[in-house]
């Protein structure tokens, strides 16, 4: 099973339940699926670097998982139908990517600065 | 007086002669992490764009990493595709 990563951006119009609603809908249809979830992190609301749909701020969302490969299709299939979300990226994480990931995870670049995290 | 007549007809190349090394290889950096804005924001010029290799001194190998995780960052809005003065 291949890893996965995806960031959603939410339009800010929506408070924050029906937010948690749109994500908790796609992290159920990852699950039904055969998808093994392994993280899911929250930004909140930020500010985007360019107006996108008109709007200066967006909701993020990050999850990362492991699925089959052809569950992608399908989750992008349901990320586009949802008006509520205004822009996704799906990524394949490989073997440096997860290493970096886990680093992250358990906590290895709390000393260093963020700048210097990227090791 | 003579001296501080002479007008250079193109600028004299300053040498900038520090030896340049590609920071990903001297650091043991694997992965460049395209939602790490402010990592990101090394390599590119306060217009948003893309810094060369010959002033950051990077490899091709992760030059193409950089590249490529700037072009994500912008696509997900932490970095802009355009701006004057970004730092």
């Amino acid at each position: 099973m291949q890893q996965y990563e995806t960031v959603i951006i939410l339009t800010p119009l929506l408070s924050v339940e029906t937010a948690k609603e749109v994500v908790a809908k796609f992290s159920k249809i990852l699950t039904d699926n055969g998808a093994e979830i392994i993280q899911e992190d929250n930004w909140g609301l930020r500010k985007l670097a360019y107006p996108i749909e008109k709007k200066s701020t967006g909701y993020y969302h990050l999850t990362e998982y492991k699925a089959p490969g052809e569950l992608i299709n399908k989750l992008e299939v349901e990320l586009r139908r949802d008006e509520r979300v205004m822009r996704f990226l799906t990524i394949s994480l490989d073997k440096h990517a997860t290493a970096y990931n886990d680093k992250k995870r358990s906590g290895a670049f709390q000393k260093k600065t963020k700048t210097e995290e990227a090791a | 007086m003579a001296k501080d007549q002479i007008q250079y007809v193109t600028a004299p190349k300053v040498e900038d002669n520090r030896k340049k090394y590609c920071r990903f290889k001297k650091n043991g950096i694997k992965y460049i992490d395209y939602k790490d804005a402010n990592f990101l924001l090394k390599f590119i010029n306060d217009q948003g764009k893309l810094l060369p290799r010959r002033l950051t001194g990077t490899s091709l190998k992760f030059q193409r990493k950089v590249a490529q995780a700037v072009k994500r960052s912008r696509h997900i809005g932490l970095l802009p595709y355009v701006t004057d003065s970004l730092k």
